[in-house]
């Protein structure tokens, strides 16, 4: 079956829309029929947000349900947790470590869960932690750190470093694109 | 030469306008209907604007037509109801340049207020929808829409929801051709609606829905997909997605591009040719209903709901009793969208909570203002409603808790359609107090320029309504201007304009915390001094997503999130807070 699910989920403001964008440039690229999914408006404010990508020979819905995602991005720790349902048996969580505190949390009405790693263990979920934004910084900005998770990301997905590397070069703009491009490679020979 | 791109829905929405010689378009933002025209703004080609309301955008659209320009006007669903006056009676009119009406619902209110069904409308209006599936439907229908409105000389409903609206799929795109201007020619009875000319017209209007009949029946917006005839879907839009996603080639399809009127006929045929017909289709059983009219046997609601999204796997539950196992995950905190750090609303609704006010409040970012921990708001039901509203609670429950009432609404907002409720109150005298939030900008729905801010759609420099002049011109004499980082202005212009005895607005001014120039300004994050923080979490109390508590620690900053505005500091007794542009020195 060469349909691949893949799902994006983070904290609204954390550069999930270009990691889509990426995702969706390089399947076009590779010839297939893609949907890409995105929520605007109220969940921007800091809510949480999930898009999702989806690729193949013919697509109809855009939406991947509980169980269907080959790979889920997690661009925040906790949210890797809330939407851990959606992957599908086998699949591969990229989770960046990064933790934001919801409100909730903030207000103290609620507690930062401290063993996500363990939840997600414990549910036989392969998952590989990256810390994005440390290699963001190391690439030259933490901006990046949407990228690089998506280079960890593209050793699950598969496809050519240069097939990758296009479509990175084609979403972002010219003066970001050496950033982008280091931040990618960084965060595909970690993972 | 054509090319296939990966599109977003409204960007292929406003490529087939632009691709079918349309040069005017006249909108009010909304989710998640607002890029249509923005993306039509980027052309030059076409003339594209915010107008102050949904109605003043679709008269405009519709000047436009009468002068024979192709033309839109976008909004969302509840924009429509707003824009509904012009529209039934435009059914009527009819148009003269191709006139399309972009009509965005939002099943399952990712950013709405209420989940209304706009097909309603096009029944009501008698007006002809057209309802795409995907981004290449997309571009296609906004063609066929403006084509057919010329043809059958009707406005033509443009139906799109959240998932089509706001999702990328391949769309070959073609050139621009533009069909030469249609003349004007001056007919009051089709043109001029008074009783005599809108009888004739009504009879016209019937006419052609006959003709749209007709139309349905053989256009290949119409089509038949086909499949195992065990199951027919009649289905359009996003549930035919869903549909098609979860029965493949297990059922056979009418796919409806057309979705009012019916083909009749078609349907007839089609329902004959299957074992079981349902229908599929998110939100009210339009179709569905008007197939039982018919006296032809289907299955719909009696399976689906007629609430939120549908999925694939309800539909293949609920046909094909296909489920599926799902792991149990345990739950995590909650993650609703927050006023953003440095967000000049913050403050205000702090104080409102503070007051323990009676708030009547209206849509826009303010709106999340009713949630903990500053839970300031008392009601928001439609835009412009929160002075209205004010006005009849004021007269109602008497003066000292009119005294105790207050009205906030957005800039955006308010020119939308606070500015009548205003009059109101000054005209039928209720001593109410309107707090307009006026950030220079509409920010809910991402940023769009308004009568406000100084700046058109395409970023031309336009007069800003002045608002205190404003006020003034329409009978408030006590209007006065606070900055919401100034917390105890804020409170003493509240408390002396609540205890006035007459109408009074309180203008809350500074730009949102995400515009270009004010992130240039941005001051370094603010900084706790340890052993001054007493672990009191006062600081909590305003809502920011910038700052936490930790038992041991006390107060933490998160540097990455904050933006120095040093609300956090005014609220600390102990001075623990330094830095910020709102600290001041005591
Ligand atoms: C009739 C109608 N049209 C459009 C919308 C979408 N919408 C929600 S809030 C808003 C504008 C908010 O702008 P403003 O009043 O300036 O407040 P801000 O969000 O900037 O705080 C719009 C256009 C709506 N809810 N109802």
């Amino acid at each position: 079956m060469t349909e691949l699910n893949l799902l994006i989920v983070g904290v609204g403001g954390q550069g999930t829309v270009l990691a889509s964008r990426i995702l969706g440039e390089y399947f076009t690229a590779a010839g297939l029929d893609v949907k890409v999914s995105e929520v605007h408006g109220m969940s921007q404010r800091g809510g949480s947000v999930i898009t999702f990508v989806r690729a193949g020979r013919d697509v109809a819905s855009p939406l991947i349900e509980a169980g269907g995602a080959d790979v889920i991005i997690s661009f925040e720790l906790l949210e890797a947790q809330r939407y851990a349902g959606y992957l599908k048996p086998g699949g591969t969580m990229i989770v960046n470590t990064q933790q934001i505190d919801p409100m909730p949390v903030v207000t103290g009405a609620a507690v930062y869960p401290d063993n996500v790693r363990e939840t997600l263990a414990g549910l036989g979920i392969h998952a590989v932690y990256v810390d994005a934004t440390a290699e963001a910084v190391e690439a030259g900005s933490a901006k990046a750190a949407n990228v690089a998770l998506l280079g960890a990301a593209s050793r699950f997905i598969g496809g050519s470093a240069e097939a990758w590397e296009q479509a990175v070069l084609a979403c972002v703009p010219a003066r970001f694109r050496e950033l982008n491009q280091k931040a990618f490679a960084l965060g595909r020979a970690r993972a | 030469m054509s090319k296939k791109e990966l599109m977003f829905g409204n960007a292929a929405v406003a490529r087939g306008f632009w691709e079918a010689g349309c040069t005017f378009a006249s909108s009010y933002p909304g989710t998640p209907s607002t890029e249509v025209t923005e993306f039509a703004a980027e052309t030059a080609e076409i003339y594209a604007e915010w107008a102050p309301n949904e109605k003043v955008a679709l008269e405009s659209a519709f000047g436009a037509s009468l002068a024979g320009a192709r033309s839109f006007a976008a909004m969302k669903h509840v924009g429509l109801n707003v824009a509904a006056d012009p529209l039934f009676t435009m059914s009527y009119t009819g148009v003269n340049g191709g006139l399309a009406v972009v009509v965005a619902d939002d099943p399952g209110m990712h950013s709405s207020q209420n989940e209304q069904d706009s097909r309603h409308y096009a029944m009501g209006a008698k007006l002809p929808m057209l309802e795409p599936a995907d981004a290449a439907e997309c571009r296609a229908y906004a063609m066929a829409a403006l084509e057919l409105s010329e043809r059958f000389d009707a406005p033509v409903l443009f139906r799109l929801t959240t998932r089509v609206a706001h999702s990328r799929s391949p769309v070959e795109t073609g050139e621009r051709t533009e069909p030469p201007r249609r003349a004007y020619q001056k007919d009051p009875g089709k043109y001029v609606m008074m009783p005599a000319n809108a009888r004739g017209r009504h009879v016209a209007v019937e006419a052609r829905t006959e003709a749209l009949k007709a139309f349905a029946e053989t256009t290949p917006l119409n089509r038949v997909v086909p499949g195992d005839r065990r199951i027919g879907v009649v289905a359009a839009g996003i549930a035919y997605q869903y549909a098609r996603e979860a029965l493949g080639d297990r059922a056979a399809y009418l796919k409806l591009g057309l979705v009012n009127p019916l083909p009749e006929k078609k349907i007839r045929e089609f329902a004959a040719s299957v074992d079981r017909l349902v229908i599929v289709e998110e939100l009210d059983p339009v179709i569905e209903t008007q197939i039982r009219a018919m006296g032809i046997p289907c299955e719909g609601k009696a399976l689906f709901s007629r609430i939120g999204e549908y999925t694939a796997r309800a539909i293949a539950a609920a046909l094909l009793g296909e489920t599926a196992e799902t792991v149990a995950v345990p739950p995590v905190p909650g993650r609703p969208p927050v006023l953003c750090p440095g967000c000049p609303h913050r403050g205000v609704f702090y104080v409102l909570s503070k007051l323990k006010l009676f708030v009547s409040g209206d849509i826009g970012c303010y709106t999340l203002g009713a949630l903990p921990p500053l839970g300031a708001l008392d009601t928001t039901l439609c835009m412009g409603a929160s002075v209205s509203g004010l006005h009849g609670w004021c007269k109602a429950a008497g003066d000292e808790a009119a005294k105790r009432s207050v009205a906030v609404i957005g800039d955006s907002t308010f020119i939308h359609s606070g500015i009548t409720g205003l009059i109101n109150i000054v005209y039928n005298g209720s001593p109410a107090t309107v707090l307009i939030l006026d950030n220079s900008i509409t920010g809910m729905t991402g940023h769009q320029q308004n009568p406000c801010t100084g700046l058109t759609l395409k970023n031309a420099p336009a007069p800003a309504v002045d608002l205190t002049a404003l006020c003034h011109a329409v009978g408030v004499r006590r209007v006065r201007t606070v900055d919401p980082f100034d917390l105890a202005a804020v409170e003493t212009a509240l408390r002396e304009e609540t205890a006035a005895d007459e109408p009074s607005v309180i203008i809350v001014k500074r730009p949102c915390a995400l515009l270009k120039p004010v992130v240039a300004q941005r001051k370094p994050p603010v900084t706790v001094e340890r052993d001054a923080c007493r672990r009191c979490r006062a600081c909590m109390r305003i809502g920011c997503p910038a700052i936490s508590f930790d038992r041991e620690k006390g107060a933490v900053v998160d540097t990455t999130l904050c933006v120095g505005c040093g609300l956090c500091g005014q609220m600390c007794a102990f001075g623990a807070i330094r830095g910020g542009s709102g600290t001041r020195v005591i």
